[in-house]
């Protein structure tokens, strides 16, 4: 095609026909074709601005419009779109990168190339904050889609019996609303990295291959892309551990920790709601009892990204050795041949695995199907990367500058008449001392954030789900902030579990507290949870919702989330006198205008 | 009214506006007589406490806001609140009850009172560790005994003693009865404690219906009344602010000897409080007792100091209006003279141990209880070991005002039966040494919140270090009062003891020697604030010298009196503070 074609003679003045000849007469056909794809990229944009739907059909297939729509809660799915964007920029690709969470899915019918990354949480469920482009994209009101081409990443944990499920469904759902695939799903474990980058790899060879290769148009870097922190999860900083106390009360059944962590000169900021990302390391003794079970010895060499080191500090500080992932399930049923093993990792072992595997973590598997002579590397092969530990910080830098807090419950649990620990939450309560280090970063969380100084808040958590209320409070009293506010606390008992009771009793009394109601399952008398006060106090929190209330949930995902969400939904039925469907999506609406956030695990 | 030669000062008494008046005065007048606030504080789940005012209000309804001090610290950098307890004292006159009535008390302190009864100097019970939400189940579980207590504690007419007395003579059952009388008669009138702890209707009522003799601020300060039998004085009538000394004629009780004014409390560092003992100041018939106490308890409700809290007791305002003055102002009030004081004669202020045959041919055991402390520890089962007799006994049980016990009224064929669950659950032993039969400590740490230092839980090991000395010198058969309290409150009486230590500190302790054998004499301060070699040192070198130089059966208070050796004391460091 040549410049001609794409500039009608009437539109160009006499001075605009005279440079277009002069340059169309000394371009090669490959620059023109160049020049062109620029001229329409601009008349692209120009028509998105005006809101016009589709493009001339020539410019259409000249260029095309490039868009990363990621999805997530605890930022992996963010950061990926970003690095995306950038590597497309590096091609000469514009992309915008979009979060699902604001996104306006009506838009996507203007889309041309989508590539959505997209992580499952809860039980395989869409992250919160992407749910309603889930409900529309998967609802009626899609609309198809023939023109784009998409691929999707998604995000996931293999140990979750349903991995990368959301990517899974969006996959599913823009094949069947006619749109194109671009490259094949790609599925990442918690050690994305590889499977990421191979799959942005594809992706971007084959737009650009569309758009012209070897394109020296610079496109301008997207702004949302920040200039990569000091530290960060890829380089935590060693953060010295200044106090750590047990602030549960004698025969408590509980062993809740406080721990404050020195951050000055990290240059590692955060704010209320944000999580620390621990670095643990695995206990020596457990490496030990495994590499005996594997009947190997914990100084022979291993080379890991290059490095060389030994078993024994391998898995240490790089693997996950106590949980298994199915990977491990086929890694080890190839290694020792174990029939039972091969069916347990096949469609026929389905139903029990889940069941199965959380019953029998790596150690107990290597103790019970022995493999003949297997090598370290061999070993080490079925394992996947150790993964630092999220923790909701529990201070707010306003109050403490300098410094992190987190509230810790150790995980400790009985398998195979064994008492085990949970990596991070035993490294931090069992091995580790006021005065050392940890590797730590913040892990910022825009999903939970507190609101306007006037405007109330509703905090509601049960156990260590308190964390990040003792950081709103913090932040709300160095702030003076004039909102209301109300804290919903639950533990099992009130006189030695009640946790930093001392503090909320201070704040209720100097006003930084508006009210606060308790619930303690294992108190005589009493067997009664939060959302048992919620009910008690209906009437009052409606009305705080109604007159604008932000509303705050954070810990146990398993059963204090669902519970809590849907004692929610039945004030707001029974307080607002709506069916259940209105009660629903008047919940829904509060999440979609971000006034009620959550921060489950 | 008397004398008008002098002029009275009113500028501190009830006849002032409260807002010249002490914070507890208007505390209390504000209180909507003892209601407060105390209903919805025990509704709030946000702390195990209650306001701090409704914790003086609850006094007055027989319990104490507490926090277990051990723990204190250890909670405070657990970012946790103190771990509040409550203390509830039974309003149990002279110190009776029966079998059945244990077994309520018992079954209570299992539930709500940490598996412990305690016993106290004035001859009644304390659960500790009650859990606010337990207390108001405590109290009811007590009605359905026919027990409560109100006015165990705080501004009022406190428990009323009397004398314990083993021999159970037809005296000393009139003597109870006069004691019940009294405590009735004297009891607060307001609906408060039906309404908030039975959970009765709150009837209107106009004022004087609500307290027509206290008034809606009651007392200045707590008000003790005691009956004593002669010889014994195991009440330690001159503790009280009112005692009634019983005396017997040819035929039974004829009236009593009235004794004001008496009281042991003092404060570090405030000279205008110290301990006294109580005067003497004529006889009633019996018929007269409760005019008496009322004209009494009414001279201190209208002239006691209610401006400085710390000079409230009737002790004060009678060194403040003089003693004349106040004995005229009683006889007005009762509209005519006491008549002379009639002869008595003490012997003892302690208690005598084991089973006796009674005039009514029943027998009575008293039992020694360490401080009081009723529980189950290895080898003395004692809380178990009650109950058992309890179960089986159907006389009563007396509280001493020395904190130990006795079980009275025991039928013959009951006597071998409740004489073998005594010495199975190891009640029987009685301390080898007199000393430690006729010791008393408070209870101090980790309950008592004015605690300076331990009592209760150091007695044995102190005592143990002076039964050395004693025995070393061959004195250990030798009765000595030894009385020991956590601070200068004096809960144990410690002024009226012949050895006597009150906290000042951890392991600090001010040292007093030569209170009179039965309680008729006060101690002096021989060291201040010292350590427990200090008083070894001194009391080694004293009961040396009281074992070679005193005379045939001279107590050891007597003693030291005599041969002055306070003065000849007076060169080693240690103020020796002039006891008014
Ligand atoms: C339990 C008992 C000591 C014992 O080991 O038996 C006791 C225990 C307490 N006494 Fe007492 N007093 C006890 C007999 C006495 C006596 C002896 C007596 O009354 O025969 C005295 C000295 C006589 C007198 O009143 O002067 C006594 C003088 C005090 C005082 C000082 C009063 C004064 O006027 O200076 C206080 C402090 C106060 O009232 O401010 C006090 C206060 C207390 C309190 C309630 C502490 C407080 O106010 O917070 C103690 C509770 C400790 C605990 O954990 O149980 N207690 N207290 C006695 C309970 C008696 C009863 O059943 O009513
Ligand atoms: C956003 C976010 C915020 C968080 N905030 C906090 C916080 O504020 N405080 C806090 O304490 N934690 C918090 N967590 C949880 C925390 O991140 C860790 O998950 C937790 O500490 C456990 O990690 P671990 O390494 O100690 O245990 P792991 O080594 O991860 O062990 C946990 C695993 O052990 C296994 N397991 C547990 N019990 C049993 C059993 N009975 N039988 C068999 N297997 C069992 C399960 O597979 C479980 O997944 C948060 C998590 C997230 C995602
Ligand atoms: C509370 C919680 C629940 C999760 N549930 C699942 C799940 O059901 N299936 C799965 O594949 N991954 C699950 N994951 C793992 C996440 O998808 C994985 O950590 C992902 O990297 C998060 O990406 P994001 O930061 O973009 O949300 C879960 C993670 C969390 C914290
Ligand atoms: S004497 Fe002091 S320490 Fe002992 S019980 Fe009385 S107030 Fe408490």
């Amino acid at each position: 095609m040549t410049a001609r074609a794409l500039f009608p003679a009437d539109t160009l003045s006499g001075e605009q026909r005279r440079q277009v000849e002069a340059l169309s007469g000394s371009v090669t056909p490959e620059q023109a074709r160049w020049i062109s794809g620029d001229f329409a990229g601009l008349q692209a944009g120009i028509a998105r601005l005006a809101g016009e739907g589709a493009l001339p059909a020539g410019a259409a297939a000249a260029v095309r419009t490039l868009t990363v729509l990621h999805g997530g809660e605890t930022g992996n799915s963010a950061s990926l779109a970003k690095a995306f964007a950038a590597a497309a920029a590096d091609q000469g690709l514009v992309a915008q990168v979009e979060d699902m969470a604001r996104y306006k899915p009506r838009r996507l019918r203007d889309e041309q190339d989508l590539l959505l990354i997209v992580s499952t949480h809860g039980e395989g469920d869409p992250p919160q904050p992407a749910l309603d482009f889930f409900e529309f994209v998967e609802g009626p009101k899609a609309p198809r889609l023939p023109e784009l081409r998409y691929s999707v990443l998604a995000l996931g944990d293999s140990t979750y019996e349903h991995f990368c499920e959301a990517g899974r469904r969006l996959d599913r759902r823009f094949e069947a609303l006619g749109a194109a695939r671009l490259a094949d799903r790609a599925e990442c474990d918690v050690d994305y990295d590889e499977t990421a980058a191979q799959w942005r790899a594809e992706a971007l060879a084959l737009l650009v291959a569309q758009a012209g290769a070897g394109c020296e148009v610079s496109a301008p870097a997207d702004p949302a892309f920040p200039a990569s922190a000091a530290h960060d999860k890829r380089n935590p900083f060693p953060a010295r551990i200044i106090d750590k106390l047990t602030i549960v009360g004698r025969d408590s059944t509980k062993e809740t920790r406080h721990v404050e962590l020195d951050i000055a000169g990290s240059g590692l900021a955060y704010q209320p709601g944000d999580a620390l990302g621990v670095v643990a390391r695995n206990d020596p003794a457990v490496v030990a009892a495994l590499i005996d079970a594997a009947g190997l010895s914990g100084d022979s060499a291993l080379t890991i990204k290059g490095e060389p080191t030994t078993l024994a500090e391998a898995l240490e500080s790089h693997f996950e050795i106590a949980i298994t992932p199915p990977r491990f399930l086929d890694h080890w049923a190839a290694v020792t041949g174990s029939a039972e093993l091969k069916r347990l990792g096949s469609d026929e072992g389905k139903a029990e695995r889940q069941a199965w595997l959380r019953a029998n973590h790596i150690v107990d598997i290597v103790r019970r199907f022995s493999a003949k002579n297997v090598d370290s590397s061999t070993f080490v092969a079925g394992l996947r990367p150790l993964q630092p530990r999220l923790y909701s910080i529990s201070s707010s830098l306003s109050a403490m500058p300098d410094e992190a807090h987190i509230t810790l419950a150790p995980v400790r649990y009985r398998l195979h008449g064994e008492a085990r620990h949970g990596v991070a939450s035993a490294h931090l309560a069992d091995r580790s001392a006021v005065g050392d280090s940890l590797p730590v970063y913040i892990q910022p969380n825009e999903q939970f954030r507190l609101p306007e100084d006037d405007k109330a808040i509703i905090m509601i958590g049960a156990g260590t789900g308190i964390a990040p209320y003792r950081a709103f409070l913090q932040e709300r009293e160095a702030r003076g902030s004039t909102g209301k506010s109300w804290l919903f606390f639950g533990e099992r008992n009130f006189r030695s579990d009640f946790l930093y009771q001392a503090e909320w009793q201070a704040w209720l009394k100097d006003g930084t507290l508006g009210r606060m109601d308790v619930a303690f399952s294992r108190d005589r008398g009493e067997k009664s949870y939060v959302q048992h006060r919620m009910v008690e106090r209906a009437g009052d929190l409606f009305a705080w919702l109604e007159d604008g209330a932000h509303l705050y949930l954070c810990g146990d995902a398993a059963q204090m989330a669902p519970d809590v969400h849907e004692t929610l939904i039945s004030i707001v039925a029974e307080e607002g006198r709506l069916q259940r469907e209105g009660a629903e999506e008047y919940v829904r609406a509060l999440q979609r205008s971000h006034r009620y956030q959550r921060d489950v695990y | 009214m008397a004398d008008a030669g002098f002029t009275l000062d009113r500028s501190k008494d009830l006849s002032q506006p409260l807002d010249r008046l002490s914070a507890d005065e208007r505390l209390k007048k504000s209180s909507n007589y003892l209601r407060g606030t105390i209903s919805t504080g025990l509704l709030d789940r946000i702390t195990g406490a209650v306001a701090t005012d409704d914790t003086r209000l609850m006094k007055i309804h027989g319990m104490y806001q507490q926090d277990d001090r051990d723990l204190r610290d250890e909670r405070r950098r657990q970012k946790l609140e103190p771990a509040y307890r409550f203390m509830i004292r039974v309003r149990l006159p002279g110190g009776v009850c029966t079998a059945d009535q244990w077994l309520k008390l018992d079954a209570l302190a299992r539930s709500h009172g940490g598996n412990q009864l305690r016993l106290t100097t004035r001859q009644t019970f304390q659960f500790h560790w009650v859990l606010k939400e337990d207390v108001r189940a405590t109290i009811q579980g007590l009605h359905e005994a026919l027990l409560d207590t109100v006015a165990a504690c705080g501004d009022v007419s406190r428990n009323v003693m009397c004398a314990a007395d083993p021999e159970d003579s037809q005296l000393h059952a009139e003597v109870v009865e006069a004691a019940r009388t009294v405590s009735e008669e004297y009891l607060p009138r307001t609906r408060a404690y039906h309404e908030i702890w039975y959970g009765e209707e709150k009837v209107a009522s106009s004022d004087d219906e609500q307290e027509p003799f206290y008034g809606a601020t009651y007392l200045p300060r707590k008000f003790k009344i005691g009956f004593v039998v002669p010889p014994s004085n195991d009440i330690d009538v001159y503790t009280q602010d009112l005692g009634f000394i019983a005396i017997q004629g040819p035929d039974g009780l004829e009236g009593f000897n009235v004794a004001i004014g008496g009281g042991m409390g003092r404060t570090e560092n405030e000279p205008l409080t110290y301990p006294r003992l109580a005067d003497v100041i004529g006889f009633i018939s019996k018929d007269r007792l409760v005019a008496t106490t009322g004209a009494v308890m009414s001279v201190q409700r209208d002239y006691g100091n209610r401006a400085e809290r710390n000079r409230a007791r009737f002790k004060y305002t009678i060194d403040d209006k003089g003693l004349d003055w106040i004995k005229a102002e009683i006889e007005s009030r009762l509209g005519a003279p006491l008549e002379p004081a009639r002869p008595f004669h003490f012997t003892s202020n302690g208690d005598s141990f084991g089973w006796r045959e009674t005039e009514s041919g029943r027998s009575n055991c008293t039992l020694y209880v360490e401080s009081g402390r009723l529980a189950n520890r290895p080898g003395r089962s004692w809380l178990d070991g009650l109950q058992a007799v309890a179960r089986r006994h159907r006389g009563t049980f007396r509280v001493t005002p020395n904190q130990n016990l006795i079980v009275a009224g025991v039928s013959a064929e009951d006597r071998p039966a409740i004489e073998a669950l005594i010495a199975e659950h190891g009640l029987a032993g009685t301390p080898e040494s007199a000393i430690r039969r006729n010791s008393i400590a408070c209870v101090a740490l980790p309950t008592c919140g004015l605690a300076m230092a331990e009592a209760e839980r150091y007695l044995p090991d102190i005592l143990g270090r002076i039964e050395a000395i004693l025995a070393a010198h061959g004195l250990t058969d030798e009765p000595i009062t030894f009385r020991i309290s956590g601070c200068p409150n004096g809960c144990s009486r410690p002024y009226v003891a012949e050895i006597a230590l009150t906290g000042r500190a951890p392991g600090k302790y001010n040292f007093y020697l030569g209170g009179g054998f039965h309680g008729e004499r006060l101690a002096r301060m021989v060291r201040e604030n010292v350590g427990e070699a200090e008083i070894l040192n001194v009391l080694e070198d004293l009961l040396g010298r009281y074992a070679g130089e005193r005379h045939p059966g001279e107590r050891l208070g007597d003693f030291v009196e005599r041969v002055s050796y306070l003065a000849s004391e007076q060169q080693v460091p240690g103020r020796i503070d002039p006891i008014i």
